[in-house]
């Protein structure tokens, strides 16, 4: 576990935490999914609009830690306007970031913003909070690929 | 503290450092660290004593039974039991009260009944009612809390009623850290002719503990949080209503002939010990008691007294912290000191404190209904033990007025 806490708590992360861009609810959402951590009681929905194979907007409610919050904030920021491919394909890339199944730094460019969150990797007690909403996405649009 | 010296160089880790700190082991309510004088019975047990009870007619299992039956007499006087056969071991408080849940309650709750606990338990004296009460269909009612978290009077004195058949009660929550009176909720269970179950996980550690005094029909405890290793855990029963039941689970040494078609069973306590048991634990259990002893209670109250007299004005002080149960308009609190950092999820919270060396809880704390009672998803927990110091809460203190900056409040 870094003993710098400044690795984890980034400034990314601070501002995504204390004032989350994107949480709200949407008018009309398509679907709303709901992820916890039954543990530690991290709790968030997740409202998406897709239409056409396109993530046309996102956004959530919720209760959490800085790290669940933030990482669900940054998520929809990627997210939106993506398909549904590129939007489970960065999932995907993110929760093996965490994971530290991916490392090459080259690969996990596209997940810009998202990248800030990197470290967590690093900090196994802490690990389910920030891939919650990555998991919770990835449910939701398995469902829509089938269909 | 003069005192703390002397307690530390018992407990070994912690005299260790992590990320190059020494640690302020504030989770005691979770699980206390283990002396010295515990881990060289558990090492003595094994390297020297170690068969299989109860079984052989040899010395070294003779001594292994030996070993175990004097942890269960020992017990039996710790909390004061009237006859060590009302002394069953289990894994822990949860087993000793599923327990409890599956022979008593699916024998004797029926569709219709009720059963009655708090609002404050812990999931393991909350969980196995619920399901008692869903299998049978019997009701489960709850006693809520006053505003200062002590249980509501009024609530004892309305929901258990002539229906009710269990009453189950902690006595002292592990969140808010008052003590209950128990006597009082077993008393007014009686008089309806119900049964008492008292959660007894967050007490026997910290005060004499009596269970004809608070006059229970059931008790539980684990061992690990008071010294003991994890895996070992009691059931006190009164000795006509376990004798009474049916065996909880069934196989070896609980039985007394076993045909094709049959089995009947032991006798109390071994009906409800099936399997071989957790014999080290006992033993390292019995240590715990003689180390508990012989410090004694007074004292330990007195340390953690202390403690909580020290930081709760200082905790006071700061504008960001909310507490929970501390207000008691009793004289009741225990060393357990429930919070929150305002806009800071206690999970950050107990990151940023584990930077610092500071080891809380954050969560919660396996009592969501109170959690939802308190109006909260989760909190941050502090719990003394008598090893702790004032510069432990020294450090604590000193780690919380970090938290928002950290996450970039500017205050």
């Amino acid at each position: 576990m870094p003993t710098d806490l400044s690795d984890v708590y980034t400034e990314i992360v601070g501002e995504h935490s204390r004032e989350p861009f994107n949480k709200y609810h949407l008018d009309h959402p398509t679907d709303c999914l709901k992820g916890h951590n039954p543990s530690c009681g991290d709790e968030i929905t997740l409202e998406l609009d897709v239409e056409d194979g396109v993530v046309k907007d996102a956004s959530f409610t919720g209760v959490g830690c800085a790290i669940s919050q933030a990482s669900t904030d940054i998520m929809i920021d990627l997210i939106r306007g993506k398909t549904v491919e590129e939007a489970r394909h960065l999932a995907h890339l993110f929760i093996g970031m965490i994971k530290r199944e991916i490392t090459d730094d080259k690969e996990l460019e596209e997940l810009e913003e998202a990248l800030a969150l990197k470290n967590i990797s690093h900090m196994p007690a802490r690990v389910k909070c920030a891939v919650l909403a990555w998991h919770t996405l990835d449910d939701a649009l398995k469902d829509k690929e089938k269909a | 503290m003069s005192d703390a010296q002397e307690f530390l160089k018992d407990f070994p880790l912690l005299q260790h450092k992590i990320n190059g700190q020494k640690i302020a082991y504030l989770d005691n309510g979770a699980t206390t660290q283990k002396p010295e004088q515990m881990i060289q019975t558990l090492c003595g047990y094994y390297g020297g004593c170690n068969a299989n009870p109860h079984r052989g007619a040899y010395a070294l299992s003779i001594k292994a039974t030996d070993i175990y039956e004097n942890a269960r007499a020992r017990v039996q006087k710790f909390i004061n039991a009237a006859r060590p056969e009302e002394i069953i071991f289990t894994k822990n408080a949860t087993e000793a009260l599923n327990l409890v849940a599956y022979s008593y309650g699916l024998t004797n709750i029926k569709a219709g009944d009720e059963i009655v606990i708090t609002i404050s338990e812990h999931h393991s004296n909350l969980v196995p009612w619920q399901f008692v009460a869903k299998t049978k269909g019997a009701t489960l009612k709850y006693i809520y809390l006053e505003k200062d978290g002590n249980l509501s009077e009024h609530d004892i004195e309305t929901k258990i009623t002539d229906k009710t058949k269990l009453v189950a009660v902690t006595q002292v929550s592990n969140v808010l850290g008052l003590v209950n009176d128990v006597r009082r909720v077993v008393d007014k269970a009686h008089s309806v002719g119900a049964v008492a179950v008292v959660d007894g996980s967050q007490s026997v550690a910290h005060m004499k503990v009596d269970v004809q005094a608070i006059d229970a029909d059931f008790f539980a405890f684990s061992g690990h949080k008071m010294l003991s290793p994890m895996g070992i855990g009691v059931l006190y029963g009164k000795y006509d209503l376990l004798d009474a039941m049916p065996p909880f689970l069934r196989g070896g040494d609980m039985i007394e002939y076993v045909e094709e078609q049959n089995t009947t069973y032991a006798e109390l306590p071994a009906k409800f010990e099936a399997g071989t048991q957790n014999v080290g634990g006992a033993a390292g259990l019995t240590a715990a008691i003689d180390y508990l002893e012989k410090l004694t209670f007074p004292r330990i109250e007195a340390i953690e007294k202390d403690l909580v007299d020290y930081a709760l004005p200082q905790l006071r002080e700061l504008p960001f912290i909310e507490l929970y149960g501390c207000d008691s308009t009793r004289d009741n609190k225990t060393g357990i000191i429930t919070f929150n950092v305002k806009d800071v999820h206690p999970h950050d919270v107990s990151t940023i404190l584990d930077a610092e060396g500071v080891n809380i809880r954050a969560g919660h704390h396996c009592a969501q209904p109170l959690m939802k009672c308190l109006g909260q998803n989760a909190t941050c927990r502090a719990s003394f033990y008598f090893y702790n110091t004032r510069e432990d809460v020294d450090r604590w203190i000193a780690a919380l007025k970090k938290v928002r900056g950290v996450l970039g409040y500017a205050d």
